[in-house]
């Protein structure tokens, strides 16, 4: 039934993509460690003994807080990705497991943020961040980013929470074990898994985003790396080397974090696509 | 009879404490609720509240009921923006929906054949870029693009094509379609890795049995795979239609918040944002800006009812 040169189009085909997927991202990496000159004169070619040089990273190093940055960044993501999920389970275990009035209702209510873009309410967010006085705060972040994933995660897990066995938790009721003891040691635990698919849809947006940062902490060294290379390539537009620097040191631990962990993230964003 | 009054007593029994609504579970929600309320449902509402209002240079707010939105649509300095920012939205999304979704779709095909060696790294390196952030991707290629370096038209040179090159992203004509294939070419690993689960739940019984009763591999494509993938397509419309109007980002770090050249490329996140903070002589105004995001809001709602109500009900209707 397979035909050889059919499949070799096919793989043609793929492979074809993938380069003009990779090509870019590829480029941008190896011309960050080439001499000025070797950028223009071949942009195609490795680095070698000749063309290599860090300069362009020492200088973005000296010229900005990429560290902090990196940290702020780093700090948002899991501080919201903890809540998100810890916050979400709980909503969504409460929501699957006892029926109660309203049930429903609620459900549908925190439903209209996944269609809903939370940025629209934008105007109403500034306006409460500088009342609460959490303008330029990492705080201000978190919070409208747990606002933001909420929803989602609640959906998730809760789809997630359905498919534990009733058996184990009639047998800890029968023990008379408390509901709070019941979802923090049996029902916590046994979620871990859905975690990789809730970070899918929560941790890469918060990790990327512009929009709020930009409004909400674009000063006091609270920016985050997204914001931050995009001041800073405002700043040295024309300063190639630490251009390219500056964009290698945004793209590569979100590589090293992809490669390391593609196959759940994949399989999470296959599975919450089934559905 | 003794039966009966017995069986009823427990009844009763359960209504009062039933009626008493248990404290567990009002803990477990609370937080979520709270959050949730307070910095997204809230906002939402404030802002369209906010949107009936005018703000003087004092900072005092009156009520002008529709009046804004009456500026909005009719006043020669805000309604050319607007009305350019929506058409050239409505662009953005098209080209997102047949280059996107239908590369996507070819992608999602070639990856479902049966024992292909290799699909799941494709499907990884494939997605790779959609997990950057669109603002590296916007200075990613506005490097590739840029005449200076000069890799783009050297490659369109290799493959015989190097007089199709031009500054794309500063021509008023072509800046918009440019910057709509950059963000199609970041997020095609969104709609191949749905579409592909979506493949792969078709039984192999029903394709066999096609196969058999002698259709060939397009009608099998045709009449078989893609009627029963139809609602996910719905899906990642729907996903794609609010994703898009409410797309920001990739201008703002391409062209900034002036969308240019000449608004060539403004969008209605960017015209939002100006309208918001202002730009260069023009004052920021937040219930102007939570007017055009009220509008927004709207576009956008129609959107997901026409989804909700149209398509996937149609759909389901279709495929079972």
């Amino acid at each position: 039934m397979t035909i050889r040169p059919g499949r070799i189009a096919v793989h043609f085909a793929l492979i074809l993509y993938t380069i003009l997927a990779l090509g870019p991202i590829f480029l941008i990496l190896i011309n960050a460690f080439k001499t000025r000159r070797a950028i223009f004169a071949d942009p195609l070619g490795l680095p070698n003994g000749q063309t290599w040089t860090t300069i362009g990273f020492d200088r973005v190093f000296a010229n900005s807080d990429f560290g902090l940055y990196f940290f702020n960044s780093l700090t948002v993501t899991l501080v919201s990705l903890v809540l998100i999920v810890l916050i979400g389970a709980m909503a969504a275990w409460a929501l699957t497991e006892y029926r109660f009035r309203g049930n429903t209702l609620l459900s549908l209510y925190l439903a209209i943020g996944i269609m809903v873009p939370i940025r629209l309410g934008s105007v109403s967010i500034l306006r409460m961040m500088v009342e609460l006085n959490l303008v330029n705060t990492l705080t201000a972040l978190i919070l409208v980013y747990v606002a933001q994933g909420l929803p989602l995660a609640i959906l998730i897990l809760g789809e997630f929470i359905q498919q534990i066995p009733k058996d184990l938790r009639d047998a800890a009721r029968c023990d008379g074990v408390s509901e709070y003891r019941i979802f923090f040691s049996i029902i916590l635990p046994l979620i871990s898994p859905a975690i990789a698919t809730v970070a899918v849809f929560t941790m890469v947006p918060v990790w990327n985003d512009l929009w709020f940062p930009l409004i909400l902490a674009p000063g006091d060294g609270k920016q985050t790396i997204t914001l931050g290379v995009q001041q800073f390539i405002g700043q040295y537009v024309t300063d190639w080397n630490a251009v390219l620097a500056s964009l290698t040191l945004a793209i590569a631990p979100v590589l090293v974090l992809y490669l390391l962990f593609s196959r759940y993230l994949v399989r999470g964003l296959t599975a919450g696509a089934v559905k | 009879m003794t039966d009966l009054t017995a069986s009823s007593v427990p009844v009763t029994d359960v209504v009062p404490t039933r009626s008493r609504f248990p404290i567990h579970i009002a803990v477990f929600l609370a937080p979520a609720l709270v959050i949730y309320s307070v910095f997204s449902i809230y906002p939402l509402i404030d802002t369209i509240r906010l949107s009936l209002y005018a703000g003087d240079e004092t900072g005092a707010r009156s009520f002008v009921g529709f009046q804004n939105f009456h500026t909005l649509l009719t006043d020669p300095n805000w309604s050319g923006q607007f009305w350019n920012a929506l058409r050239n939205n409505l662009i953005f999304f098209a080209i997102h929906m047949v280059v996107q979704n239908g590369i996507g779709l070819g992608l999602a095909m070639l990856l479902s054949l049966p024992r292909l060696t290799g699909g799941s790294v494709y499907r990884t390196l494939i997605f790779l870029p959609t997990m950057l952030s669109v603002v590296i991707i916007g200075f990613i290629w506005q490097l590739m693009l840029n005449p200076l370096w000069g890799i783009a038209p050297s490659l369109l040179k290799a493959v015989g094509l190097g007089s199709l090159f031009g500054p794309w992203l500063g021509q008023e004509s072509t800046a918009l379609l440019t910057v709509s294939l950059i963000s199609v070419w970041q997020f095609v690993g969104i709609p191949m890795m749905l579409i592909y689960a979506a493949l792969l739940n078709i039984p192999d019984d029903l394709l066999d049995a096609a196969t058999v009763d002698g259709a060939g591999p397009f009608s099998v494509f045709w009449f078989v795979r893609l009627p029963l993938i139809l609602p996910t397509l719905g899906v990642v419309s729907i996903l794609t239609f609010v994703a898009n109007f409410n797309a920001f980002d990739l201008i703002y770090a391409i062209k900034g918040a002036l969308a240019g050249p000449n608004f060539s490329t403004d969008i209605l996140g960017t015209f939002f944002y100006r309208t918001f903070f202002g730009f260069q002589l023009q004052v920021g105004s937040p219930t102007m800006g939570a007017a055009v995001a009220t509008a927004m809001l709207v576009i956008i709602l129609i959107g997901v009812l026409i989804y909700l109500f149209g398509v996937q009900r149609r759909l389901q209707r279709h495929t079972f």
